[in-house]
């Protein structure tokens, strides 16, 4: 609305000094950057398996975004409870879960660089020994009755979360013969519309497992496989406690509108 | 050499795999751990409008039903209003419906379900009356980006022939492949859908 008054002031100028309007720029319509899919996997990627039944083969109908796409679910801390994110005490039953404690944090940004406030992450995984707390994982290592293997986060303002866990193992899928996952933790964030929508997944710098893996190598880039990889932070480590590991997030960027409870942009 | 354009570059997607109910729907994977879980319900019995039921399978390339997918869905409220910021439109906020929700399909059948209400027809940035649609995202394994698309309802002919979205689909054919067929059983409003992932009745897709 700022914005806005100043412009009519400005041409109400213009006409009483007899001068042509002031150029300015268009206000945002509130959608999003067009998506790179460069970056992304293609849907269908035969070196995976599953996607060779599960692709789509006709071409995306392209579409302008519209309100249906840039809104999305709005979320609060009434939707989470006090230990969400403490994958160490949300489900420790008679002691702390097995395996090497560490803490995952980061910021999730817009393109523009951005921090996106507010916004739900989750993230799921395998417990120290790459089994899942699943009713369909029969993978032969135990599962630990101290870890649930799930949590989330609402990021701050300025688009900062942290959560504390367990690095999970890596394990073995039915892909090649011999394939195993690299360790990997599960992500799905949302951003401020339903276009932002995203799962991805973090993974642990220095894995040797990276380069082989037939998901990870579904992605074209390696620039853009080489952002899945979290960096082990010495910096925010806790002294005999926990390794911590940066991952941040990029959401694709907004063409900012005004919204009166979001004044910085969304 | 001019300036770099230093904008960031998305995160690329990944497949939730097939254990995504761990993170998003942690009961269907067989525990229970969050004080306060996300459903497939997105009504209180103080929400206005019309009650209905989605009904639908996600079918892969071989007909067979995926039962590890995971749908969410986002729709206006009955007067056509998303309960978002960026929605300023004329119709009122209802307090009691978030529009959201999200559904894993049946481990054995692969049927998804929703309860939710009749989204209302919302106007477009160019003042184009929209159709009533309900927006749908789809991830599972082998599906290495989520998927958009949407549903329209088959008791809105009129509408859904003067939808510029639907419009927008050059093959008339394909544009049914996005309307959900009314019915109504013991009294209760049901929607059928089926989402095929590959095939001559492939859904159309959105690149959004």
């Amino acid at each position: 609305m700022i914005a806005q008054a100043a412009r009519i002031a400005a041409a109400q100028d213009a006409t009483r000094l007899n001068r042509p309007e002031p150029f300015t720029p268009p206000l945002g319509d509130g959608g999003f950057f067009q998506r790179d899919r460069s970056i992304h996997p293609p849907a269908h990627a035969p070196g995976y398996k599953s996607s060779v039944l599960r692709s789509p083969r006709q071409s995306l109908l392209s579409l302008e975004n519209s309100i249906s796409e840039i809104t999305g679910p709005v979320f609060g801390h009434n939707d989470l409870g006090p230990l969400d994110n403490d994958l160490i005490r949300n489900y420790a039953k008679d002691g702390d879960p097995i395996g090497e404690r560490i803490i995952v944090h980061g910021r999730v940004m817009d393109e523009t660089g951005r921090g996106v406030p507010n916004t739900l992450v989750e993230f799921w995984q395998a417990n120290a020994g790459g089994r899942y707390r699943h009713k369909k994982d029969t993978y032969l290592a135990p599962v630990d009755p101290n870890f649930g293997g799930c949590g989330r986060a609402l990021t701050d303002d300025s688009g900062y979360y942290y959560f504390r866990t367990i690095k999970p193992g890596p394990y073995p899928w039915r892909n090649y013969v011999n394939s195993w996952r690299p360790a990997h933790i599960h992500f799905s964030v949302f951003g401020s519309g339903f276009a932002q929508r995203l799962i991805t997944q973090m993974y642990f710098e220095g894995d040797p497992l990276i380069p082989v893996c037939p998901i990870l190598t579904t992605i074209p880039d390696k620039d853009a496989i080489d952002r899945l990889v979290a960096p082990l932070d010495l910096n925010a480590s806790t002294p005999f406690d926990s390794l911590t590991y940066r991952f941040d997030i990029v959401l694709r960027g907004a063409r900012s509108t005004y919204f009166e409870n979001r004044p910085e942009g969304n | 050499m001019a300036q770099p354009l230093n904008y960031l570059k998305e995160t690329a997607s990944q497949t939730a795999g097939p254990y995504v109910h761990i993170g998003l729907i942690p009961g269907m994977a067989g525990f229970d751990i969050f004080e306060k879980n996300f459903s497939n319900v997105l009504v209180t019995p103080n929400t206005k409008g019309e009650r209905i039921t989605l009904e639908g399978r996600v079918l892969d390339g071989s007909g067979t039903p995926l039962r590890d997918v995971l749908l969410e869905i986002w729709q206006a409220n009955a007067a056509g209003r998303y309960n978002h910021p960026a929605d300023r439109s004329a119709g009122a906020l209802d307090e009691d419906f978030r529009g959201w929700g999200r559904a894993g399909s049946d481990f054995d059948s692969g049927r998804i379900t929703f309860e939710t209400i009749k989204p209302g027809a919302i106007t477009d940035k160019a003042g184009r009356k929209c159709a009533p649609h309900v927006n749908v995202w789809i991830v599972a394994r082998g599906i290495n980006i989520g998927l958009n698309t949407r549903l329209y309802f088959s008791d809105e002919e009129a509408a859904n022939a003067a939808d510029p979205v639907l419009n927008l689909i050059e093959q008339p054919v394909r544009r049914s492949t996005l309307i959900a067929e009314r019915s109504e059983r013991a009294g209760k409003v049901v929607y059928s859908f089926t989402i095929n992932l590959q095939g001559p009745e492939e859904t159309v897709f959105f690149d959004v």
